[in-house]
């Protein structure tokens, strides 16, 4: 790994860093600002259950990230994690408990627009809207677990000092599941965007467990959200604690399990399957915010004890502070961009070819979508999504429906099944099938992900995609990660970290 | 895993320390309790035999009750501020025992006073005297039933509040009356006045335990807010 490549890392882990400082802190806040748990008790706690909860299930989420925006340079990581970091570090020395969450949206954003990629509005939308559904989730969750919890204090009747010791182990469980959910759900938020372009390589502990290079990114990230927690937390934790409503020790544990809870819902993988296999709606699986997490349950608890104690200004002063974040993050991110691509020369997108190709227009068809105003530009190669989008913008009669499709099919990615490259296949990330169906493909080229992806699946059942109803969602899902592994490891362009 | 075992480990003493602590509150409660009666006991034999030998007994019982109990408020209080527990009310808790506390001096000093100056308290008092230390230790009950309540069941402790103030009435009923008696009688203003100030250590004991009950009425609103 050369310098450059950790020179673009640090970006990350200064987001991680300011992760750690303030919505780690969210977790922990309420505990140490009732003063029942220590602060250095905290810090540890949290810090620990953050990197296990990143290095062991910190995928899922990451994968909603990804998909929002590929960002496929280095360079454009760095400046997007560096914008998302400054906002988060802004808005915490303006006082206001911001998330990185939005913050790191607010800077794929920036780069999308920057380097002209399609903002994938289905993703967006599904992480704004669990930007309004997660702190009234949390409310309502901490509204019942209160009710509840009071309801059996009063009927258990214990002791002053019992109910205190019981408070203050239930506020380290909770905290401790908190850390790990916040560390699952949020990683994704500081490691996310360097996914695509990860410097690292899978490798093997003992010959056993596969390390992958994702887990690699998150280990590294978490310890930034680490350092965070430890070194610049307790003022946050102090503020979150008491500022927004007093709080006694009860109500801070309902406020943690809350957040705890509501974090563990957006990231859990297993969760997902077993709602899915259920037959039940699913939860996206979406980085949330931990701050509003944590400021839903403690409204949530507020308006259950009759909303006298809530001070709504400050709480004014917090909402105006959610939507400002994302767009200053965009803003630095695309303006600092634009820095680093002309006045420092780094690459900070690569261009993506397009090729409308005859290949591609039978393809395009058969997605029913007419491909006779594309006439002019068949055979044509376009060096870049701009300049796609452009001559495609010129055109009559497409709408914009037609108009995506042409976008994905179009899409370039020259990609060769490398007799060599068969070596390095990891019989745990692809079964016996998927290996022989890949090894009979083995030298043939693709211009096309769709096309490797459609060659696959007519070779074995074990490639092919199952109908989109909700039992098959993660059976999908997974498949479809093997498939970007497929595409990751045999792009024909092996120069540079990227080939997605 | 590990770390969550290891602090739910580290925690297990916590409840062996919390459930020792609860111990020793009650304990402190059972002592002003004791106290209260044994209290009741040595006026009612200063009464019939004066400072006896049994007298003097119930006194020594009623100090050393209050030195153990001193004792033992020290070592909770120590506990609270050193492990950090019940960070929101562990003021209100060391203002509660504290005042328990005093409770216990007055009634070690009411009687210390009998024993040293052995007042001549006249047949037609005795039975006033009697009836104002019965209102008194009551008052003293029910105020440790309410600060039991106070620890292990906070909607009970309005049902022993009220009785303290009951009592605290009774008391200065008696007290009253007992003080016109006095000096309306043919008494020497010197032994008046010897006795007026038997009557006022008395009371003095279901006064304090009337301001205990003020104070735990409003430590009880802050807990159930």
């Amino acid at each position: 790994m050369d310098a450059a490549v950790l020179f673009f890392l640090s970006s990350g882990l200064f987001l991680g860093w300011s992760l750690g400082a303030n919505d780690a802190a969210n977790v922990f806040g309420t505990a140490v600002g009732t003063r029942m748990v220590r602060f250095a008790t905290a810090a540890v706690i949290c810090s620990v259950f953050v990197v296990l909860g990143a290095v062991i299930s910190g995928g899922g989420a990451a994968h909603t990230l990804g998909k929002l925006g590929a960002v496929n340079a280095l360079g454009g990581s760095f400046m997007a994690a560096f914008a998302a970091a400054f906002a988060v570090y802004f808005m915490t020395k303006a006082g206001l408990p911001v998330s990185t969450t939005q913050a790191i949206v607010g800077g794929i954003i920036g780069w999308n627009l920057f380097s002209e990629t399609r903002t994938d509005t289905g993703t967006l939308v599904t992480i704004l809207g669990t930007w309004i559904i997660c702190p009234l989730l949390a409310a309502a969750i901490a509204a019942l677990l209160f009710k509840a919890t009071v309801y059996l204090l009063r009927v258990t009747k214990p002791h002053l000092l019992r109910a205190d010791a019981y408070t203050r182990l239930g506020l380290l469980l909770a905290g401790a599941f908190g850390a790990y959910s916040l560390g699952a759900n949020n990683i994704a938020n500081v490691m996310g965007v360097f996914v695509p372009a990860s410097p690292f390589t899978d490798f093997k502990v003992l010959g056993l467990v596969t390390f992958s290079s994702t887990q690699q990114l998150f280990l590294i990230g978490a310890l930034a959200i680490g350092v965070g927690v430890v070194t610049y937390s307790r003022a946050v934790m102090v503020t979150v604690g008491r500022s927004l409503m007093p709080l006694s020790p009860v109500a801070a544990w309902v406020a943690v399990v809350a957040h705890s809870l509501v974090l563990f819902l957006f990231a859990s993988e297993g969760l997902e399957r077993l709602l899915a296999e259920n037959g039940l709606p699913t939860i996206p699986l979406v980085p949330v915010s931990s701050s509003q997490a944590v400021v839903g349950a403690v409204l949530g608890i507020g308006l259950v004890r009759g909303g006298r104690a809530i001070r709504w200004h400050v709480l004014g002063g917090i909402g105006a502070g959610w939507v400002l974040t994302p767009l200053i993050a965009g803003l630095i991110c695309f303006v600092g961009l634009f820095f680093l691509q002309n006045v420092f020369n780094q690459q900070v997108y690569r261009p993506v070819p397009y090729v409308v190709s005859d290949q591609v227009l039978k393809r395009v068809a058969r997605e029913g979508v007419s491909v006779a105003p594309l006439g002019d530009l068949a055979g044509r190669t376009f060096a870049s999504a701009r300049q796609f989008r452009g001559e495609l913008d010129k055109l009559s009669g497409l709408d914009a429906d037609a108009r995506a499709q042409v976008m994905i099919y179009a899409e370039r990615a020259d990609l060769f099944l490398d007799p060599a490259g068969f070596a390095g296949i990891d019989p745990l990330e692809l079964n016996t099938a998927q290996i022989e169906a890949l090894a009979r493909l083995a030298g043939r080229r693709y211009v096309h992900r769709w096309a490797l992806a459609e060659a696959l699946a007519r070779q074995s059942e074990d490639w092919r995609l199952r109908p989109e109803v909700r039992v098959n969602k993660s059976y999908n899902k997974e498949l479809q990660r093997k498939l970007d592994w497929v595409f990751r490891n045999f792009g024909a362009e092996q120069q540079g970290p990227v080939a997605r | 895993m590990l770390p969550k075992t290891l602090s739910a480990a580290k925690n297990v003493p916590l409840f062996r320390r919390t459930k020792a602590l609860e111990n020793e509150i009650d304990a402190f409660l059972d002592k002003l309790s004791q106290a209260g009666l044994s209290f009741r006991r040595a006026v009612q034999i200063y009464l019939a035999e004066g400072a006896s030998a049994e007298f003097e007994e119930k006194l020594s019982d009623v100090n050393t009750l209050e030195s153990s109990a001193d004792h033992l408020r020290r070592g909770i209080e120590t506990q609270l501020y050193t492990q950090t527990l019940i960070p929101e009310s562990r003021g209100d808790v060391l203002g509660l025992l504290e005042n328990l506390d005093s409770v216990l001096n007055l009634f070690e000093g009411a009687l210390w006073g009998f024993s040293i100056e052995t007042p001549d308290i006249p047949e037609e008092f005795r039975g006033d005297f009697a009836v104002l230390a019965d209102q008194a230790v009551n008052g003293v009950e029910s105020i440790v039933l309410a600060s039991r309540a106070f620890f292990r069941n906070i909607e009970a402790v309005a049902d022993h509040m009220h009785k303290v103030m009951f009592y605290e009435k009774e008391a200065d009923k008696v007290s009253t009356k007992l003080k016109r008696a006095i000096f309306a009688s043919e008494l020497s203003l010197a032994h008046k006045a010897h006795l007026r100030s038997f009557v006022e250590h008395i009371d003095n004991v279901a006064d304090r335990a009337e301001d205990v009950a003020d104070r735990l009425a409003i430590y009880t609103i802050k807990r159930t807010v």
